[in-house]
């Protein structure tokens, strides 16, 4: 065992940018020998990219990086790999060859040598694999083919792999996501001992169990920094403060209270173990659905917008039920939902910037089925100044906007007709700060005539536009808060839950 | 976690306002205009060398040639507008021809019930071709490799695998009774002012409707949404699964309508015509890509494309080229062609 508390891996003014989006800032961290440090933050805080630049699939544009007091610069994962970090990556999958033998998996780096035998002996196989399984003190179906395993036993493998190299850094991203209580706690005692042996490990998970039984240290970023560092015994309450609202002003804005009931859920239940909840929305009020990660938050707007179904309940909208198959419906019935992640789920990337606005409203600017091109361009032109979208012309591609006025065109796509529900899943993620204040803004100006649902997991971005703030958690809505005299402390508490089940966003 | 990963699409429109003020470089100008130029200058050497492949008959000759090809090709634009592919027009165009003959030859039927036929016929085809992507889930390749299959073999079975002519002896002894009526084979003979003829008016027109279907109509928008990005297309309310079955139901049509052309053309239900029309369509349609660099399947490329496939074959014909050098070439031109598109398109974008 070598000596705990020294560092194996030092970073230094650390920095990377893509585009305009300077995904890490300045980012300092120190790992060491046998602890493990939890590296937390939301969606888009950085830390994928930091875990990126430190097995090797991005070089840093600056800063310095040293393993064992030694400056290393990598250029692929492989070299990364070759000075003793092993990344087991959150989405199993692209870990494992589907196609191929557990044992074939677990022995994939030696049958991948380059420098190794050309025919392989399936026997040498087995062994190997047999050798790197009892490593973890497994006992998978060597045998079958990886597509037969479960969800977990492919992470184990996937994890196994890993260790087979007797790694100096071990980086696992979300590893617990698909595991079960049993399995969750096999790896757990896995990582205490690899611990024990002096492993460096860097646990990436938004399960706030996962960190309360592990970590030794947190570490919260924000907006691509570290913001804040926590040593054992870890304050719980102080990450989430980090890592949702740390310049949440309180009480700044008064509430407009709503008017008519629009969306009314009774018992509605998401999944046959949560809690069914009652939810009211209104016309002129904007509510902010906030809560951690695997909360539910998506899957309840999934629900209102006919992209799924909940376990049970009932929805109305302005009385009559709300019974969307499918977007289709969904939007015949007055539900607009932009989604988040935007790129996939609303942009069409080949499309010009008018193209992608008027897309679910082609039927109002055509005339005998033919678009009348007039009338498609003043639409979308409105928004473009109402929101003001900066692009030298609508014509341009989509592509050529930075991202926060991608996000406009896609606010203005829905703003374009009327409705009566407008959702926004994430409408801040990866949009720079004008532009979140002009959505904002945009969004309070049009709120007359609908309800407006804004998911939102950041409690600054929360509190800029919300009237009232709904918090979920455990795919059932807990509490409701108006911004008038909102207490930040009660909010994060809520979001955090005493349980020990609650995840982070 | 995936936030943070870069738009793909950013640098390249960063890059591209620099571009743009750069002026007209020659690349972009071989881009948008490389495949035109080639046209212009094969045309003028073909005429140079062979006088009269400039006159105006054989320049119809070549637009009926191409009418075909054409009418193929421009279903097979719709499939790949919507990120799909139709491998079965060949075969969907064979089944027309053979079709036509049947209900005109063996049935003793006329012209209006043979065409009729036909036009379902290629629709339904295209039908099931869209249910089994849609609702089968089948890769578009597979399926409509499957279905071309099908049909190679469907269409033989009525006749025993034999060609359809006037008079053929039935599989019970007797001759057929029924021939192709002047109507029919007007449709593939017939020359306006004695010298357009009717197949290239067919295909124009055809060309000009698809044309508007596709870029001006609400609907051909959609279809380009569905091939971006149909996860965001369907979260836009369209229903994108009725909108991917109409699409190989146009691809069918449009081969049926091909398929009946062909027919009127040879006036026989010969087994074999419709052997290379898969590959000279579908050539046309990539062709089609690099036409005014549009870098996308569409209907204006996809007729240049088809009218360069025929120049070329029609010229090195005339120049007695042999007919294996012309599936050389016509693979060559498509290569280049696709480079245009892709590879300079790419480099661009660095």
């Amino acid at each position: 065992m070598t000596e705990p508390e020294r560092e194996v891996i030092r970073i230094r003014g650390l920095n990377k940018r893509f585009g305009s989006t300077h995904a890490v800032i300045d980012v300092d961290l120190d790992i060491r020998r046998g602890e493990v440090l939890a590296l937390m933050g939301a969606n888009g805080a950085g830390k994928s990219t930091l875990i990126k630049i430190l097995c090797g699939v991005h070089p840093a544009d600056s800063g310095v990086m040293e393993i064992d007091g030694e400056p290393v610069n990598f250029r692929s994962p492989l070299e990364a790999c070759a000075a003793g970090i092993h990344t087991v990556h959150q989405i199993i999958n692209d870990g494992v060859v589907q196609q191929l033998t557990v044992a074939e998996n677990l022995a994939l780096d030696e049958i991948c040598r380059p420098e190794g035998p050309m025919l392989l002996s399936r026997t040498a196989i087995t062994a190997r694999a047999r050798e790197i399984q009892a490593i973890l003190g497994l006992d998978l179906p060597l045998g079958r083919a990886m597509s037969e395993l479960g969800q977990a036993e492919r992470q184990l493998v996937a994890i196994a792999r890993a260790l087979s190299h007797d790694p100096k850094v071990l980086i696992l991203d979300e590893p617990t996501s698909s595991l079960s209580e049993a399995e969750a706690a096999r790896l757990f005692a896995l990582i205490e001992d690899l611990r024990a042996r002096g492993v460096a490990i860097i646990y990436i998970s938004h399960r706030m169990s996962d960190i309360r039984r592990l970590a030794d240290r947190a570490v919260v970023m924000r907006d691509g920094r570290t913001r804040a560092e926590f040593p054992k015994p870890l304050d719980f309450d102080g990450i989430v403060h980090a890592m949702v609202g740390h310049r949440v002003s309180e009480g700044t804005r008064a509430a407009v209270s709503g008017g008519r009931t629009v969306v009314e859920l009774r018992d509605f239940a998401l999944t046959p173990t949560s809690a069914p909840f009652d939810l009211d929305l209104h016309e002129g009020e904007v509510v902010v659905l906030t809560g951690l990660i695997g909360a539910g938050k998506t899957e309840l707007a999934e629900c209102l917008f006919g992209t799924a179904a909940p376990h049970a309940g009932s929805a109305t909208i302005d009385g009559k039920p709300l019974r969307a198959a499918s977007p289709q419906h969904a939007i015949a019935q007055g539900v607009f939902m932009a989604h988040e992640d935007r790129g996939n789920s609303s942009l069409v990337s080949e499309f010009s910037v008018l193209h992608n606005m008027t897309l679910p409203f082609l039927r109002h600017f055509s005339k005998l089925s033919l678009v009348v091109p007039d009338q498609e361009r003043r639409a979308a032109a409105g928004q473009v100044g109402d929101l003001a979208i900066k692009c030298p012309s609508i014509d341009v591609p989509i592509g050529s906007l930075s991202g926060g006025n991608q996000q406009k065109v896609v606010l203005g796509r829905w703003l374009i007709q009327p409705c009566r529900l407008l959702i926004l899943d994430e409408p801040f993620q990866g949009v720079d700060i004008g532009a979140r204040q002009d959505i904002g803004r945009r969004l309070r100006e049009t709120a007359a005539g609908r309800a407006t649902l804004v998911i939102c997991a950041d409690l600054e971005e929360a509190t800029e536009i919300a009237d009232r703030i709904v918090v979920m958690r455990d795919f059932s809505v807990v509490g409701g808060h108006s911004i008038d005299g909102l207490s930040l402390d009660a909010l994060v508490a809520e979001i955090s839950g005493a349980g020990a089940h609650a995840t982070f966003a | 976690m995936s936030t943070q990963s870069p738009n793909p699409a950013a640098p390249a429109a960063a890059a591209q306002p620099d571009a743009a003020k750069s002026a007209f470089t020659v690349k972009d100008f071989v881009i948008k205009f490389g495949l035109l130029i080639i046209l212009a200058v094969m045309i003028i050497v073909f005429w140079r060398l062979e006088p009269a492949f400039a006159n105006a008959r054989n320049m119809f000759s070549i637009l009926q040639a191409v009418s075909v090809t054409a009418l193929l090709a421009l279903g097979v634009t719709v499939t790949l507008a919507i990120a799909g592919f139709d491998l079965s027009i060949g075969s969907t165009a064979a089944m027309s021809l053979m079709a036509s003959s049947y209900v005109m030859v063996i049935l003793n039927q006329g012209t209006l019930l043979a065409v009729i036929v036909c036009l379902l016929l290629g629709a339904f085809i295209g039908f099931l071709n869209g249910v089994l992507i849609v609702k089968g889930r089948i890769p578009d390749l597979l399926a409509t490799l499957g279905m071309m299959f099908l049909l190679l073999g469907l269409q033989l079975i009525p006749t025993g695998g034999r060609s359809i002519a006037k008079g053929m002896t039935l599989s019970d002894g007797s001759a057929a009774t029924g021939s192709f009526s002047e109507t029919f084979l007007a449709l593939g003979r017939y020359r306006l002012f004695d010298m357009v003829p009717l197949p290239v008016i067919i295909m124009v027109v055809a060309a000009i409707i698809l044309w508007v279907f596709m870029e001006r109509s609400r609907y051909g928008r959609v279809l380009y949404a569905i091939g971006g990005n149909e996860k965001a297309t369907r979260l836009a309310g369209a229903p994108v699964e009725r909108y991917k079955i109409a699409a190989y139901m146009i691809s069918g049509l449009f081969a049926s309508i091909g398929g009946i052309l062909l027919a009127a053309r040879v006036g026989r239900g010969d087994v074999t015509s419709g052997s290379s029309l898969l590959l000279d369509s579908v050539a046309a349609a990539l062709i089609g890509y690099a036409v005014l660099g549009a870098k996308k399947p569409n209907v204006f490329g996809t007729a240049i494309g088809a009218l360069f496939v025929g120049t070329l074959l029609n010229g090195l014909t005339m120049l007695n080229a042999p007919y294996y050098a012309q599936d050389f070439v016509k693979g060559l031109v498509l290569v280049f062609a696709l480079l245009f598109t892709f590879g300079f398109a790419s480099s661009q974008r660095r």
